[in-house]
């Protein structure tokens, strides 16, 4: 599960990994500064579907794409956010400029008993 | 009795070691039976406290970091330790958002997410001797 990034027309994606730590972001910084060089990118989405660990570099590397799309509003998206991930969000400050969309997919446990992934 | 545990593991300042620390410390603090929100916030403050030591300490040079933990009945001890430049003004490094590099998207968030993840917090910091963080964490199980 590593990252994947895809453009959709001005649209980026960045899928990330498990963990979102200091390696892993430095990663993302240089791929995503690198196709911003090339092609017009009016939003990013960061897909958090798989993503059970980050930390503040993670964040800074979120924070560091809305300076790069010129800090307005509506540019950075966060999808299929857990509880834990945007628990860091909020406490980051990072909420207020980012779009969070929570993960609200349905999934069974072993018990046949349905719950929430966010819950 | 006390029921303790003990463990230190040393280690070269490389980011990929970032992820060896707080898995280390995930696996040595399950003999607690954490939740899982418990573990996250105990790699969390880890992996911020060790990115701390490699890019601000150490600024990129290989030197070792050393951790230490203990377990003493339901409660965690970490201790980070480096030998690198140490922190000026630690009242000041631990203001949120404070960063000496932006330039590298460092968010200035990483004592503020020690101190909210873990129960206790303490910073023990030399300029040129290097900088001890140590964190306690109750596992409220």
């Amino acid at each position: 599960m590593g990252t994947e990034i895809r453009l959709e027309g001005s649209r980026l994606i960045v899928k990330l990994p498990k963990e979102v730590d200091h390696p892993v972001s430095d990663h993302i910084r240089h791929e995503t500064d690198r196709i911003m060089e090339k092609t017009y990118v009016r939003v990013i989405e960061f897909d958090f579907s798989d993503t059970e660990f980050m930390d503040s570099s993670g964040i800074g590397m979120v924070m560091g794409r809305y300076r790069a799309l010129g800090m307005k509003m509506h540019t950075i998206l966060a999808t299929h956010v857990s509880r834990y991930i945007e628990k860091l969000l909020r406490l980051s400050g990072v909420h207020r400029y980012v779009e969070i969309e929570r993960d609200t997919e349905i999934i069974e446990n072993g018990k046949g008993e349905k719950y929430g992934k966010y819950e | 009795m006390e029921n303790t545990n003990e463990m230190k593991l040393i280690f070269d300042g490389r980011p990929v070691n970032e992820g060896l620390a707080r898995v280390a410390v995930a696996a040595f603090c399950t003999q607690l039976n954490p939740t899982l929100e418990e573990v996250s916030d105990v790699k969390t403050a880890v992996s911020e406290a060790v990115t701390n030591s490699i890019i601000h300490g150490y600024e990129g040079e290989i030197h070792k970091i050393e951790m230490n933990c203990r377990l003493q009945e339901n409660v965690l001890l970490v201790e980070i330790r480096d030998h690198g430049k140490g922190i000026p003004d630690v009242e000041k490094a631990m203001e949120p958002m404070y960063t000496t590099k932006p330039e590298a998207d460092r968010s200035g968030m990483g004592f503020t997410f020690m101190e909210a993840f873990m129960d206790e917090l303490d910073v023990e910091s030399a300029v040129g001797k290097g900088t001890v963080v140590r964190m306690k964490k109750i596992i409220r199980r």
